[in-house]
């Protein structure tokens, strides 16, 4: 594996027909790295939970992969609303997503704690009106196989 | 189980992927209409039941590994679901029947469940 490589893309607000094309593309990305399955698809959840936020909620934003030797950094930013209250949006069950987003199987208060369960550390900086950046690292030595 | 077994076990209908009942193997299932629940829950290899039909299905079911989706109740899949499907080589069945018969019938024919850890309080 090259020692940094790194990915970006952009992604659309409202999109729901392009949600989760960037998050394919990172985890092709990591396939043909060479980076195991268990880690491909805790990074694939993760991605993906972050890149439907990114359409949900912020009106659109960047989903960026960074891959070293030693781990993966997924950064997810924006520049929409904003978490005003961070520990709330942590909480299973908790949700502000719209009617038409829930019945396309989404914003069941799942998102965050699926990105928690899967990361190794997650940092969620977030202003009211200005924007959020989540920041998930996986570390590839830390243990085998999945962490479920 | 092979998906052919599966295919006849709930008589399914074959909305694309004829040529690979042969070759996908499936281990266990998981049924919801929740996606989130989906990424939390269902182990690679699983078959992914569900009443939802947008594309979002399909991209679910690739983000986590799963080989193919039954959709229940009837319902068919929306176009831009399929066409994804075929892109990326993933069976879609439809079961005429709900979503407890059809997964009771699996279930009876020997389909594990996908085990939900212990949740933590």
């Amino acid at each position: 594996m090259d020692s940094h490589y790194e990915v970006e893309f952009t992604v659309r607000g409202d999109d729901f027909l392009a949600a989760g094309e960037a998050s394919n593309q990172i985890k092709e990305t990591l396939i043909m790295l060479g980076v195991p399955s268990a880690i491909s698809r805790r990074a694939s959840v993760i991605t993906y939970e972050a890149e439907m936020n990114l359409v949900i909620h912020s009106g659109g934003g960047t989903l960026r992969a960074v891959i070293t030797p030693e781990k993966l950094t997924i950064q997810a930013t924006d520049r929409g609303p904003g978490i005003p209250d961070l520990h709330l949006a942590m909480r299973e069950g908790f949700s502000t997503a719209p009617d038409r987003v829930r019945e396309m199987g989404f914003g069941a208060g799942m998102g965050l704690p699926n990105i928690k369960r899967n990361s190794d550390n997650l940092e969620i900086e977030s202003e009211v009106g200005k924007g959020t950046t989540l920041t998930a690292t996986i570390l590839f030595h830390e243990g085998p196989g999945d962490r479920r | 189980m092979k998906l052919k077994e599966i295919v006849s076990c709930i008589g399914a209908e074959i909305l694309y992927g004829e040529n690979l009942l042969d070759t996908v193997e499936i281990e266990n299932a998981y049924a919801s209409d929740l996606m989130s629940d989906v990424l939390a829950f269902a182990w690679p290899g699983t078959l992914l039941l569900t009443g939802l039909t947008n594309v979002q299905i399909v991209r679910t079911a690739q983000m986590m590994d799963i080989p193919a989706v039954v959709f229940v109740r009837g319902k068919r899949p929306q176009e831009e679901a399929v066409s994804l499907a075929k892109n990326v080589g993933m069976p879609l069945l439809v079961s005429s029947m709900s979503m407890y018969e059809t997964c009771g019938l699996l279930y009876k024919a020997g389909l594990s469940p996908c085990i939900i850890p212990s949740r933590e309080a």
